[in-house]
């Protein structure tokens, strides 16, 4: 006989303010099996464990159902509680009456009854539980990190300083991300390029550091402690031990005028390059698309000039498989392009700022570019029509973001700073030329941060209006912009000769399509989901996997590095134990039913089912059966499912428990 | 926004059968944010929609559920890689012997939350609550379980009557 425990949670007010828990105590207290039933302020406090621990010593009981918040927040918490009692772990079930009930329901009566209903679902469920001994697994103490912006480079190389090893896999011929691109940073103004190259060659210099750049990861198998990562590395055609990097290939390519991506289209470069002169690894890549060698099988003048013969036209793409037990995910974000309305997108494009077809509108990353010392104007701000300094410019914040009914309604975060910061790169290199920035807000929270806004203004003499731009239109060589001061109530017209776009953070073009190889989660816009959005900001729900930067959402680089390290730390402590403990939440087969006919390997996602032999004494067969692996079991329950003669079972979520639920309905 | 409560004669029992990772989190969401939406249903967790078997909302409608509700991450997205897809398969096959057995489909309902779907969760249960409210109490398995207890048909007149007076 069951001597079930269930303890009612007020959870402050947030449950006693509709459901009447007093009465929720009572009436379960009536339920068969049930012992000893109470409620109390705050369950997961300090004294509600204790309460919920003395309650299991003293009145001997056998289960628990707590009722409080979702079993997201803290079934492991209450587990843990009755595990110090002495109770298996897996005898205490949570009845969420906060989240599902509580929270979404205003009618008493009506919350009440529901929350008696569900507990005593949970009651009914909990019968049935058995006794789980939790499973040890041993741990990969490497690390794979996905991206090698700022964010994968900074937790690769803490992971890596921590001594362990790290795999970093890079989508773009070099590290650096976007930070690479950048002109100078904010609060400080220090010049991207002198605090980003030098990390950048710790990490290839890093001897626990594997670097694969130009690669990307295909496929994604196992789970915490165990993964297994099957990395695509594209062909370069330059063999990467071979090659020098002297660049005498890229001097004489014949193919010169390929828009250059990581100067924003405004430079150009040859068909065998190197995105950026102090990119890592210092090796080219051929562009196959526009190459004449691999075009029209002509040319070939890189490989006969290629010294040490590095070159190789043969190469083709790689499969390597890297075993790992820990995830970082760093893959950064793009900029909303007015230029191009996402396919599928349920963002609207910005027609009136002229849909990107006037030449001086460009966005922010582009006037980076153009204030960059290493970019194409070697640092001149010119106008990318005919090369004239702009003399009058207008900066337009929020593009993109903010704007519900284009369909982005979060901050981008940054915007504001670095606008702030283009109208002092600007005020530096045209002494005479005025700025403009079209404003909603100015949301500039953060060290230093007020302050910096403020001397753009008050020293660097740009003008904020506050209010947003209708229209834009090319007027001979001016681009007018029509926007609204809404402060002074009145319309305003500028004719400026070049504008700059502060459009919104997206996340990474294919950020869906990763995210599903990896089993996380993300939002509707295709940022990834952190477990908790307070207290567990870094992890994934999908255990083992690690946030890091703009890839879970819009942060500038102080947060990012900030979150980077954070990652580096979850996966240190993960590596700081040799064996880890997974929930027992595996599929066992009842060999006596089973009938070997293999549908649940058909269907295992995880090929965790295999094919056992059962022998007698003398050696002679006597049936084959199905056995899964508990190592590799996921526990999803589809064998379960589809086993047409039920002899294969999860534990913890067994056709018994879940029919008593239906039936205690 | 305060919503006038309505009263009704009728309040149907839903039971949803979901999956941990994107449906029950998107009704976490829900509540986290604080929407509103019918007290009539149930939630039961499951690690995956491909756990759910089909016997299980057969034994939700004989135990009196009005409707069932059956939900899981979006195709792709799911947790345990391809176990949405079984359900997926399993369930419009499923659906086509409930139909044959002569049960409205209109009782049972399958979807697609995502632990980011908050709000879709909640028109999701407010709509099969509405339509199901409309559609009234489902009796099939409720004269079943009656002409069990019977144990036989009710064939004659009397055994009618006196059926209808309990």
């Amino acid at each position: 006989m069951s001597r079930i425990g269930v303890f009612v949670c007020h959870c402050g007010e947030n449950i006693s303010r509709t459901v009447d828990v007093e009465r929720v105590a009572a009436e379960v207290g009536t339920m068969p099996g049930v012992a000893f039933a109470t409620d109390y302020k705050y369950m997961c406090s300090d004294p509600g464990q204790g309460l919920l621990k003395k309650a299991i010593q003293e009145q001997k009981l056998s289960h628990i159902v707590v009722a409080a918040c979702s079993p997201r927040m803290h079934e492991k918490t209450f587990r843990k509680a009755a595990e110090s009692a002495g109770l298996n772990p897996f005898l205490c079930e949570i009845a969420n009456i906060r989240e599902h009930c509580s929270w979404v329901h205003e009618n008493r009566e009506e919350a009440t009854a529901k929350a008696v209903e569900i507990v005593g679902m949970m009651v009914e469920r909990v019968k049935k539980n058995r006794v789980l001994p939790t499973i040890t697994v041993p741990v990969t103490k490497r690390s794979l990190v996905i991206g090698g912006g700022i964010a994968g480079i900074q937790a690769a190389l803490d992971i890596a300083d921590a001594g362990h090893d790290v795999v970093l896999v890079e989508r773009e011929p070099s590290i650096g991300g976007h930070m690479a691109q950048l002109s100078e940073t904010f609060p400080t103004l220090d010049c991207s390029q002198c605090i980003m190259t030098p990390k950048m060659v710790d990490v290839v210099n890093h001897p626990k550091i594997k670097l694969y750049t130009y690669a990307e990861v295909e496929h994604v198998e196992g789970y915490i402690g165990n993964f297994q990562i099957t990395i695509r590395k594209k062909a370069r055609s330059v063999d990467e031990d071979k090659c020098t990097g002297c660049g005498l290939c890229m001097e004489k390519c014949p193919v010169r005028k390929i828009p250059n991506q990581f100067d924003c289209n405004l430079g150009l470069r040859p068909a065998i390059y190197v995105p950026f002169p102090q990119a890592v690894p210092n090796t080219p890549v051929i562009d196959r698309e526009h190459c004449i060698k691999f075009k029209t099988g002509k040319c070939g003048l890189c490989q006969k000039i290629c010294g040490p013969g590095a070159v190789d036209y043969e190469q083709e793409d790689t499969l390597i498989i890297e075993p790992v037990g820990a995830i970082v995910v760093a893959t950064g974000f793009d900029l909303y392009s007015i230029t191009e309305k996402p396919k599928g997108s349920s963002i609207k494009g910005y027609g009136e700022f002229g849909h990107g077809k006037i030449p001086d509108v460009i966005d922010g990353m582009t006037f980076e570019r153009l204030a960059s010392a290493s970019g194409p104007t070697g640092g001149k701000i010119l106008r990318p029509s005919d090369g004239q300094e702009p003399k009058q410019i207008v900066f337009i914040q929020c593009v993109g973001s903010r704007a519900r009914e284009k369909g982005i309604s979060y901050c981008s975060k940054i915007c504001c700073m670095y606008t702030a910061k283009h109208t002092m790169l600007y005020k530096h290199k045209v002494h005479d030329g005025q700025a403009y920035v079209f404003f909603m807000d100015a949301r500039v929270p953060g060290k230093s941060y007020d302050e910096f806004w403020r001397r753009a203004i008050e020293d660097e003499e740009a003008v904020y209006i506050r209010g947003m731009v209708s229209r834009l239109y090319q007027k001979g060589n001016k681009i007018v912009v029509m926007g609204s001061d809404i402060s002074v109530g009145v319309q305003v017209e500028i004719e400026a000769d070049m504008v700059v776009l502060a459009t919104a953070v997206q996340p990474r073009t294919g950020a869906d399509s990763l995210a599903q190889k990896l089993g996380i989660s993300y939002d509707h816009y295709h940022f990834y989901s952190e477990a908790h959005a307070k207290l567990r900001p870094v992890e994934c729900a999908t255990a083992g996997i690690y946030l890091a930067g703009t890839c879970q959402g819009p942060k500038d680089i102080p947060d990012t590095v900030s979150q980077a390290s954070a990652a580096a730390a979850k996966v240190m402590t993960l590596f700081a134990k040799d064996k880890l403990e997974r929930e027992p939440i595996v599929a066992k087969v009842k060999e006596a039913g089973c009938v070997a006919c293999f549908y649940c390997k058909k269907v295992c996602p995880y090929g965790a089912v295999e094919e056992k032999e059962i022998r007698d004494r003398q050696g002679n067969l006597i049936k084959v059966v199905a056995y899964v692996n508990p190592g590799v079991c996921g526990g999803c329950g589809t064998c379960q499912a589809t086993c047409p003669s039920k002899s294969v079972e999860l534990d913890g979520y067994t056709d018994e428990q879940i029919v008593a639920m239906i039936e205690a309905l | 926004m305060h919503v006038e409560k309505q009263k009704h004669d009728f309040e149907p029992k839903i039971i949803a059968f979901v999956c941990t990772w994107c449906t029950y989190a998107g009704a976490d969401l829900a509540g986290t944010s604080r929407m509103q939406y019918p007290a009539n249903v149930r939630v039961l967790k499951f690690p995956c929609t491909g756990r759910i078997d089909p016997v299980f909302i057969l034994k939700a409608f004989q135990q009196g559920a009005d409707g069932v509700l059956v939900s899981g991450c979006h195709p792709g997205d799911c947790h345990y890689i391809a176990g949405n897809f079984h359900a997926r398969r399993r369930f419009a096959a499923f659906r086509k012997l409930l139909e044959f057995v002569g049960v409205d489909l209109n009782r049972l309902q399958f979807s697609w939350v995502s632990a980011a779907e908050g709000g879709k969760w909640v028109e999701v249960v407010t709509e099969l609550t509405e339509r199901v409210r409309d559609m009234g109490p489902m009796q099939e398995f409720k004269e079943l379980a009656m002409e069990e207890q019977w144990s036989g048909a009710i064939n004659t007149p009397e055994l009618q009557e006196a059926y209808n007076q309990i």
